[in-house]
């Protein structure tokens, strides 16, 4: 009952495509929890060429269970990148002109120190013992590695989703080390649906017996059916009716009639649990909790006196806030409150709410308008910004 | 690739108003449609130009262009702009479709030391000749809507312009007429001249 150890083998066995850097040494991360954390391990993929003044670094930010293989296939299931549709030779985010840096983030589970990482005071995996973090940890974390890689200033932070969070917390926290932020389907906050769901999906994993209180990596064994649920309930939330309609509509899996049963009759049942099944080869659980507490965290005009505004005061950033119609775990309304705070600080803004029925997870998928007007808006910030890219 | 794409001639409603706003400017225009204005205000006059309009199509073909443009209404998204954020804010052919034209006038003199606004004038001669005759709601030439479907739901005169910007204590810096013919004339304020002759008026105007 090894298979975490087997699933997960190139990054046991070291043969995780990409890098990784040990950073934090001298150092460490000071978490918003208070707990300190250092030295850790930033795993992370390039695409795309550095230019000599260092001026055309974009930093792609993944979503809750992204990694840093936007446009690689992926070292586990095999499958094409996440983001392929948008990195590359000649698409949205061209790898000609751009240098494209993508890191997995802190708890993850790609090579990232997360709670699956030795704890090198005790040499077994963290666990539970993993400090909680938080995106502002995240992206202190990055901002780390940009410091290694020598960048003064990234051209652009783009991210959908958890991704956005990111973007947002760049922009807020670093303002004088990005052109342009592109804050993709996201929300300054998590709502208390957000973190509704989330709760559900944290339940799932804890309790499953096979969680063992965190510790199952040592027990040898893995939560998967609990993972599973909680990645199925989460599915469906990317989604939207209209495309779970389109795609399934009431037909039913491989038989003709129904079974008056518990199998998978409906061809969507047989979906969500091949959604989940597929998810617990390439994610862990622990992860899952951690990654998910962060999101539930997030709430930029906390630290303001709860005005958003004040968190982009006297920005220079180039914004490109987008949002999707059908999108209703981040709904239009969240992109639009951010746009109206950074209208209140005059900032530099454009913000396109693109007409689909996709749900959330049309960020990842082929929408012409969306990729259109982003190319826009890119070639836009490099006149703005007045460099030779 | 990073050259901004050739500026066609300006619609001459827009060239008028593009010709009231200085260089170097912090211009806003509210229902900037696909950008002709703003595009050329960047490129010719190196204004900062940023822009609110509310169909997809237009915000997508300005974004396209490389400008600065949410997808927002004058009724609703203008609000948290602080005040004279703007050096210009331009309201071009779009306050007759606002809710409420006199608050989006007040926060246009709010948000931006100037404001330029531009509408179809309903007092023109043909518009009263057409209703006389006919008997029938006139639509403005290039409308293509009946009167129940029409989006310009507060339609106006000059003369009932101009009130408004008495009642709201606004100065009126200047005033031009424009006809079919691309004739522009000076609006002397209470003429009943420029509200005959008049297709489209444009004013400059500011808070007192």
């Amino acid at each position: 009952m090894t298979d975490s150890i087997v699933t997960l083998n190139p990054i046991a066995n070291g043969e995780l495509p990409g890098h990784q850097t040990q950073l934090g040494g001298d150092t460490p991360l000071c978490l918003d929890s208070g707990a300190i954390l250092g030295p850790y391990t930033i795993a992370y993929q390039t695409y795309g060429t550095l230019n000599a003044d260092k001026s055309n670094a974009i930093l792609v930010c993944h979503a809750l269970t992204g990694d840093q293989f936007p446009a690689d296939i992926h070292p586990i299931t095999g499958k094409g990148g996440w983001w392929e549709l948008m990195i590359g030779p000649g698409k949205v985010i061209d790898t000609d002109r751009f240098f494209v840096i993508c890191t997995n983030v802190l708890g993850g589970c790609m090579g990232t120190t997360g709670p699956s990482s030795i704890d090198p005071k005790t040499g077994k995996p963290y666990g539970l013992d993993f400090p909680v973090i938080t995106i502002g940890d995240m992206v202190r974390a990055q901002a780390m590695l940009i410091d290694h890689l020598g960048i003064e200033k990234l051209f652009c932070v783009i991210g959908g989703s958890m991704g956005a969070m990111q973007v947002l917390e760049w922009a807020s926290k670093y303002g004088d080390r990005l052109y342009a932020a592109v804050p993709i389907a996201g929300a300054p906050r998590h709502s208390a649906q957000n973190i509704a769901f989330h709760e559900v999906g944290r339940q799932a994993i804890m309790a499953d017996p096979d969680w063992c209180q965190g510790n199952y990596i040592p027990e040898g064994k893995r939560p998967r059916r609990g993972l599973a649920v909680a990645r199925m309930e989460a599915h469906i939330t990317y989604l939207s009716e209209p495309a779970l309609h389109r795609k399934f509509g009431r037909r039913l899996q491989g038989r003709d009639e129904v079974t008056y049963g518990f199998d998978a009759d409906f061809e969507v049942e047989s979906y969500l649990r091949h959604q989940g099944s597929t998810f617990v080869e390439r994610f862990d659980a622990n992860s899952y909790l951690y990654i998910t507490r962060a999101m539930d965290y997030f709430d930029m005009a906390a630290e303001h006196d709860d005005i958003l505004a004040h968190a982009f005061r006297d920005t220079k950033v180039r914004f490109c806030v987008v949002s999707f119609s059908s999108d209703w775990l981040y709904p239009t309304v969240e992109s639009r409150t951010v746009v109206h705070a950074l209208n209140a600080v005059a900032a530099n803004v454009s913000f396109l709410e693109v007409q689909t029925d996709k749900g959330h997870d049309a960020f990842l998928l082929d929408e012409p308008v969306f990729h259109e007007t982003l190319s826009g808006f890119i070639d836009g910030t490099i006149r703005h910004s007045g460099l030779s890219l | 690739m990073n050259a901004l794409p050739t500026i066609e001639p300006l619609r001459p409603d827009l060239q008028l108003i593009g010709d009231m706003i200085e260089p170097n400017s912090r211009v806003l225009d509210v229902g900037c449609g696909d950008g002709a204005l703003l595009a050329y205000l960047a490129q010719e006059k190196s204004v900062d130009a940023r822009g609110v309009e509310l169909s997809h199509e237009g915000v997508n073909s300005c974004v396209t262009l490389g400008l600065s443009v949410i997808q927002g209404d004058a009724d609703t998204d203008l609000a948290d702009y602080p005040s004279g954020a703007f050096d210009y804010v331009v309201l071009g052919q779009t306050l007759q479709a606002t809710r409420s034209p006199k608050d989006v006038l007040e926060t246009l003199v709010r948000i931006g030391r100037h404001a330029v606004v531009s509408f179809v004038n309903f007092g023109h001669w043909r518009t009263r000749l057409s209703l006389m005759l006919n008997g029938r709601v006139p639509v403005p030439a290039g409308n293509q809507h009946g009167w129940h479907d029409n989006p310009d739901i507060h339609l106006c005169t000059v003369l009932d312009f101009v009130d408004l910007c008495e009642e709201l204590g606004l100065k009126i810096d200047k005033g031009l007429s424009l006809d079919r013919h691309n004739q522009v004339r000076q609006i002397k304020t209470g003429s009943h001249m420029a509200n005959l002759r008049g297709e489209q008026a444009i004013f400059l105007l500011h808070r007192e």
